[in-house]
């Protein structure tokens, strides 16, 4: 999470609740000056002295959506009581300064070893912005932002890296993609009259076609879902994973669908977090900053089975149906019971077309998948492939034409 | 109305409410939003229009949205076969005019004509909108921001009152942010287990207080399963339901009566693989 400290010296409820507005906005709402002039008028209209009542009544205003609904509690408790612990003071427009900070949480992870600040970032201002930062705040702050997040995403997704796996990802679109229904269907903009319907409802009209119905062939778009693990054990291949999947979600989002693949990402160490929208997003800027939210215990260990649990419970039945082809990028080094893994996998297969298990690890030689959780796994997979380089992923084309 | 109030209200009517949701509800009282509610299926998103509808003592006007509603089905249409009797009713007796052709009593209002027109402002409910066109959710929205129907032969209509609008949601496809950002919204969870106990309180008052224990510890069990389709508030009282009409008043003594009544919760054949008898006795024990 992305933590705003509190300003103590705002002057007043209205200053406090737009950086509360920006504190949410950091943290990936989609939230404009109309909420925050909503916000303020509703808070008069609770008791806002009381917290439960004007948790209750941001909570209904400020979420769009289920996601949300599940944050809010935390973000909220993040803002007002700083998480509930108690911070160093430090008050000079202190909720500003933050946010400029906020692709930093990404550094500890790619380059290793270059700061040890233990993701502590929020906390330590920088050293050489501090002093000049006093005056000429604004224009400082902004050039600063710039720089940070131009400077992680090129260590992110490095210019050839990402358009080779945007190919390799077209590629692989073009391999999964599906053929249209023989069928036609009602819609409102269809090429084709629908007669039938034409003429079932002149009848009501005495026998004048007064209005038309169109059919069209319904498109059925291949749905990819990519879950990508970016615990501890994947640091070396997270990189390249995530500039497929950005490629995956870009091909997409480009041809608006037309290209008969829909793609939905998600990445995962112990926790489970949807990406799709935050690595959709044109504003490098905010990809950046909503991607770092997974930075907390980013390189830790990992929880596959919990994962897919989670990804089962609240995202399976928007994201899964007989048409969607489930990538799974892990090495299969799981903490938790291996069992479990097989059992989630048997539930996701019976929800999904086609599981693909992409292991960085089978590209070694002599490897052996003798880790307890893929023995698990192995009876639910369609394919178990390796992919530890762009190349690699690349080659999956054929592999994906058979499946 | 403070939220605390219209909680009070809803509970009288027979539908226990979240501080969360009465929240939400009040302030789209007060700021004339449309709150949208969201969750799993059978949490009560349906009924909370119904009790809104009761609290505040008007109509409820439901528009259920499925793919392909278009707008002679949502908004208006013109009662054609009605239009033709006139006409040749009135070549007997010498013409009509044009405009005569194209007045109220022509027209047949679908519910949101209906919400807008109505004497007093009703409560519309728009279910599972999610299920409708993106068409039709962008036409939705000119509607929920200006509340005004445009009616080319008759002019624009604009509401005398403002109706309360609830939608619901099902999570079929992801709705537009366009639309979220005109709502409020909440997510109505599965109940904990004292919420729970007091909904089925409430809907079926004669209940043993053993009895209904049992249930609501039951459902609340199968829910933390990992079953294909968890039971919802609508189906625990349908369970309730049942048992209580099959004369049942004690769980643990009721072999036969409880495996054949437990279709009203396990909709599949894999959930009702997935809760052995064992289980069910295993839940039932700990509650007595």
């Amino acid at each position: 999470m992305l933590v705003t400290r509190f300003p103590s010296r705002a002057s007043g409820p209205a200053e406090r609740v737009t950086g509360f507005i920006a504190h949410l906005r950091g943290n990936g709402f989609v939230l404009g000056p109309q909420e925050t002039a909503l916000a303020l008028s509703v808070l008069e209209e609770v008791d806002a002295t009381d917290v439960f009542q004007a948790r209750l009544a941001l909570r209904s205003i400020l979420v769009p959506d289920a996601e949300g609904w599940r944050r809010f509690d935390d973000l909220f408790d993040a803002y007002w009581f700083n998480a509930g612990r108690q911070r160093a003071a430090e008050v000079n427009a202190a909720h500003v300064k933050v946010q400029s900070q906020r692709p930093m949480l990404w550094q500890d992870h790619f380059d290793e070893g270059s700061d040890g600040s233990e993701g502590e970032a929020p906390q330590q201002a920088d050293p050489e912005g501090e002093g000049d930062a006093e005056g000429t705040e604004g224009r400082l702050i902004a050039t600063r932002q710039d720089n940070l997040s131009k400077r992680d995403l090129r260590e992110l997704f490095r210019e050839e890296d990402l358009r080779e796996a945007e190919q390799a990802a077209q590629r692989l679109g073009a391999a999964l993609r599906d053929r249209r229904s023989r069928r036609r269907r009602q819609a409102t903009r269809g090429n084709a009259l629908d007669l039938r319907r034409i003429l079932r409802s002149s009848l009501a009209t005495g026998g004048d076609p007064l209005r038309l119905f169109r059919k069209r062939r319904p498109p059925r778009p291949m749905r990819i879902v990519a879950l990508c693990d970016v615990s501890g054990s994947m640091t070396t291949y997270s990189r390249v994973f995530l500039a497929f999947l950005k490629g995956l979600i870009g091909v997409g989002a480009q041809t608006g669908g037309q290209s008969g693949v829909q793609a939905d990402a998600y990445l995962f160490h112990t926790r489970l977090m949807r990406v799709t929208d935050a690595l959709r997003d044109h504003d490098t800027l905010r990809a950046a900053s909503r991607l770092s939210l997974m930075a907390e215990g980013f390189g830790g260990g990992t929880d596959i089975a919990g994962s897919l649990q989670s990804f089962l419970r609240h995202y399976s039945g928007k994201a899964l149906n007989g048409r969607t082809v489930v990538i799974i990028l892990s090495d299969g080094y799981c903490t938790a019971n291996p069992r479990e893994l097989g059992a989630v996998l048997g539930q996701i297969k019976r929800k999904s077309r086609r599981i693909v298990w992409l292991n960085p690890l089978k590209g070694w030689r002599d490897y052996q998948p003798i880790a307890a959780a893929m023995q698990e796994a192995a009876p639910h997979l369609d394919a178990h492939l390796p992919a530890n380089t762009i190349a690699a992923l690349a080659a999956l084309e054929q592999e994906f034409a058979r499946l | 109305m403070t939220h605390l109030e219209l909680q009070k209200q809803l509970a009288e009517t027979g539908y226990v409410a979240e501080e969360s949701l009465a929240m939400a509800l009040s302030l789209g009282l007060t700021l004339w939003r449309p709150v949208l509610l969201e969750g799993p299926a059978g949490v009560g998103k349906t009924e909370v229009a119904k009790a809104l509808a009761a609290v505040q003592g008007t109509d409820l006007i439901r528009l259920q949205c499925y793919e392909g509603l278009d707008a002679s089905h949502a908004i208006y249409e013109w009662n054609y076969q009605r239009q033709l009797l006139s006409i040749r009713a009135a070549e007997a007796q010498g013409g009509l005019q044009e405009e005569a052709l194209f007045g109220e009593a022509f027209l047949l209002k679908r519910p949101l004509l209906q919400a807008i027109t109505a004497d007093r402002a009703p409560v519309l409910l728009i279910d599972e909108i999610d299920r409708a066109d993106e068409e039709f959710e962008a036409y939705l929205l000119e509607i929920l921001s200006d509340f005004q129907i445009t009616i080319p032969e008759m002019g624009t209509v604009k509401a005398a009152h403002r109706p309360v609008v609830i939608l619901t949601a099902n999570g079929t496809r992801d709705l537009s942010d366009a639309l979220r950002r005109r709502c409020l919204y909440s997510y109505l969870g599965y109940p904990d287990l004292d919420t729970e106990l007091a909904i089925l309180n409430a809907r079926h008052p004669g209940l043993e207080a053993r009895l209904a224990r049992q249930i609501v510890t039951v459902v609340q069990a199968l829910r933390r399963e990992e079953l294909e389709k968890s039971p919802g508030i609508a189906e625990m009282l349908d369970w309730a339901a049942a048992l209580s009409g099959l004369g049942v008043n004690d769980l643990a003594q009721a072999g036969p009566q409880l495996q054949a009544t437990l279709v009203c919760l396990l909709k599949t054949a894999a959930d009702q693989g997935a809760a052995p008898r064992e289980f069910l006795d295993r839940v039932i024990g700990k509650v007595a």
